[in-house]
């Protein structure tokens, strides 16, 4: 099988899918011409045309609305947030606007777009480059929420919401865009509201998702290594829908759980995921539910003390050893 | 003319003002009898669909907030008559008008405002929400220029299927000074988009006068992106439809965007909640209700043509008075949404269980 990167793996979604529906279109800063700030939409202008792969202006709320315009005509646009961190300034078109039109309509109006782009810290670029706004993005009841982890996962999940009738909310990271795996060249999916065992163990479970995940499976292979500690790692994949009895059935076998995010700890996707847990899997619990998330802080722009804020393997290592006592 | 059950009965005849000149304007001449009949008749509908509900506001029917568009019926009503198969609306929270002048029936519309599930969104939108997309109506919107870009995608979808269709994109003269907004002049003005920016100018921003929110003409910014523009006055139905007519040609032709200032009038407050005494004066409403009804210019238009006459006028009034009522009986009649509707039309997948192909749950209670 192909090992391809995670930004090559969501450029293969973005052409399959162009070249099988021609309602398809991506739009966003600096998608055509310059490839792509991230270089994860390089060649599409060459291979689809102006039409299809369209360069905005510096203007998320004029573009992103007007996305969700035409989507309601039936267009399926594709919309590159050049970092998740500006949908500060579009969360009107998004939260009022494609979240809710298909409810005050009563049904009437279907908005498939897809918002597309990265959303994490640890690349020093400060606070206002470094939100990760899945909570805030899944407390708004209809939008879906997905958060890949790995190339496989990035390109069939991608494809499903595309194909998606509901607004889907698709977060990316920088700094696994150049992380490699293997990805089928041919056509799959890979559903929405499915999470993914990424690693089988026995003593406790971490749920997790996005590059968060990729730092519990590094915890996970040293606290096996180190410690003699067997980690389950659950990955979430999509915040919304959530596959909570994935998470609920690894809990049943370990009965312990870690929730480890990259996620302010207020109100963030962790605090869901333990309430969840705690309500529905009480009596299988040896101990109380553990949470790893970003030091509660605005993003730090030091790149040492950044990695520090971040969930990374030392600090899920111990947190860990601290739930299994 | 038997004024006082006349469609208007609150004003008086000097509104007879209007200048003829429109009435030959070749969009207008054009226009058999019957079509001036059904014109007149979608304003009158409106009034009286919306003093119903007035009424049924004031007796505690219908909850939230309820604005008006008492006065500026001839803009919705003028602007939609020139509808082809093609062309798409949008406006904002003040959209009892544009829903009628669409063809959307009075019921649907009445059992919304109280909530009831025989409304046109079953009872979730609201006043501020109705929609019709089989009609080419996509809102009903909450937020002041929120629907500015939506409508530019509108008309991005027109011109990316290839379809000759404009989009008009109402807004009134508070939206102006929204980001949003400008961003969507800018991307229309770009990528030449068939839309037609129609600002509602109702000389007030909620309780804040043009004079005190807005530097210079409000749709001469138009001029800084590129786009053509136009200003008229929105009392006689002519003067509007011969305004609009040329800015929907230029944007079905050749796709081209242009901003349009529409000056109207509102005789109720911005929404009923306001006691709309601080900020304007009584004789400045009278003196519009007097000298420039739309409806009442209309008809005289109408009566002075030998279109209308006065049995007709009366007829018709009586009609559309007894149909809001009917629609008032109606709503009153329908059932609320049970609690098992509010977790209905969220998500198209949850509402289509047997193509859903996602997992896992989509709502957490």
């Amino acid at each position: 099988m192909p090992v391809i990167q995670y930004r090559e793996a969501i450029r293969q979604a973005l052409a399959e899918e162009l070249s099988r529906d021609p309602n398809v279109v991506v739009l966003g800063e600096e998608v055509a011409q310059f490839h792509g700030a991230y270089k994860v939409t390089e060649g599409l202008l060459e291979k689809f045309g102006p039409k299809r792969i369209v360069d905005t202006p510096i203007s998320e709320a004029g573009f992103i609305g007007m996305g969700i315009g035409a989507s309601m005509l039936g267009v399926r646009p594709v919309i590159e947030l050049m970092f998740w961190s500006f949908y500060s300034v579009c969360f009107d078109q998004i939260l009022n606007n494609a979240a809710n039109i298909r409810y005050m309509s009563g049904g009437q109006i279907c908005c498939p777009i897809v918002i597309r782009g990265p959303a994490n810290g640890g690349t020093n670029v400060g606070a206002t480059h470094s939100h990760t706004p899945e909570n805030v993005l899944a407390n708004h009841p209809g939008v879906k929420v997905v958060v890949p982890a790995t190339p496989y996962d990035a390109k069939g999940l991608l494809k499903s919401a595309i194909r998606d009738n509901d607004p889907v909310m698709f977060l990316e990271n920088t700094i696994l865009y150049g992380d490699k795996g293997e990805v089928p060249a041919e056509d799959y999916l890979v559903p929405l509201g499915k999470a993914d065992v990424k690693r089988e163990g026995t003593d406790l479970t971490i749920v997790s998702y996005g590059r968060a995940l990729i730092q519990a499976l590094a915890a996970a292979h040293l606290l096996q290594q180190e410690h003699n500690i067997s980690a389950e790692v659950v990955d979430l994949r999509s915040i919304r829908p959530l596959d909570i009895d994935t998470v609920l059935a690894s809990v049943r076998r370990t009965h312990r759980a870690l929730v480890v995010e990259e996620q302010k700890p207020f109100c963030g996707v962790g605090a869901q995921l333990a309430f969840m847990i705690q309500s529905e899997a009480f009596d299988e619990l040896d101990a109380p539910i553990a949470r790893l998330s970003t030091v509660d802080a605005p993003s730090i722009y030091s790149p040492p003390a950044e990695i520090e804020q971040l969930p990374n393997p030392q600090r899920i290592l111990r947190a860990a050893i601290e739930l299994i006592g | 003319m038997n004024k006082k059950s006349s469609a208007t009965a609150e004003t008086q005849g000097e509104a007879a003002a209007a200048k003829p000149a429109y009435a030959g304007a070749p969009v207008n001449a054009a226009l058999p009898a019957e079509e001036k009949i059904r014109l007149y008749r979608l304003m009158v509908r409106i009034r009286r669909f919306e003093e119903r509900s007035l009424r049924a506001y004031q007796a505690k029917k219908i909850g939230g907030f309820l604005h008006l568009y008492i006065g500026q019926e001839a803009v919705a009503v003028g602007c939609c008559s020139l509808m082809g198969k093609d062309d798409h609306v949008i406006t904002a929270y003040r959209d009892h008008g544009h829903a009628i002048a669409v063809g959307m029936e009075m019921n649907p519309l009445m059992a919304e405002l109280y909530g009831k599930s025989t409304g046109c969104s079953k009872g979730k939108g609201g006043s501020m929400h109705f929609f019709d997309p089989a009609r080419n109506f996509w809102g009903g919107h909450g937020v002041v220029g929120g629907q500015v870009p939506l409508g530019t995608g509108l008309a991005y979808g027109l011109k990316y299927k290839g379809i000759k269709g404009a989009c008009m994109t109402f807004m009134g003269d508070g939206a102006v000074n929204q980001g949003a907004v400008h961003e969507a002049y800018n991307l229309a003005a770009l990528w030449d988009l068939p839309v037609v920016f129609v600002i509602e100018n109702n000389g007030y921003s909620m309780g804040t006068s043009q004079a005190r929110s807005t530097a210079g003409d409000l749709a001469r910014r138009a001029e800084g992106y590129g786009m053509a523009w136009g200003v008229c006055d929105g009392h006689d139905l002519y003067e509007v439809r011969a305004f609009m007519d040329g800015f929907l040609d230029l944007a079905r032709a050749k796709s081209k965007p242009s901003v349009v200032e529409v000056r109207t009038y509102r005789y109720r407050g911005h929404s009923v909640a306001d006691p709309d005494n601080t900020y304007r004066a009584k004789a400045e409403i009278e003196e519009y209700r007097r000298t420039k009804d739309p409806i009442l210019v209309f008809q005289n238009l109408l009566l002075t043509e030998k279109v209308l006459d006065e049995a007709q006028v009366e007829k018709i009034d009586a009609e559309a008075r007894a149909e809001a009522d009917v629609s008032a009986e109606f709503a009153e009649a329908s059932p609320f949404p049970g609690a098992s509707e509010i977790q209905k039309d969220v998500y198209w997948e949850a509402d289509n269980p047997s193509e859903r192909k996602s997992g896992g749950r989509l709502f957490f209670n």
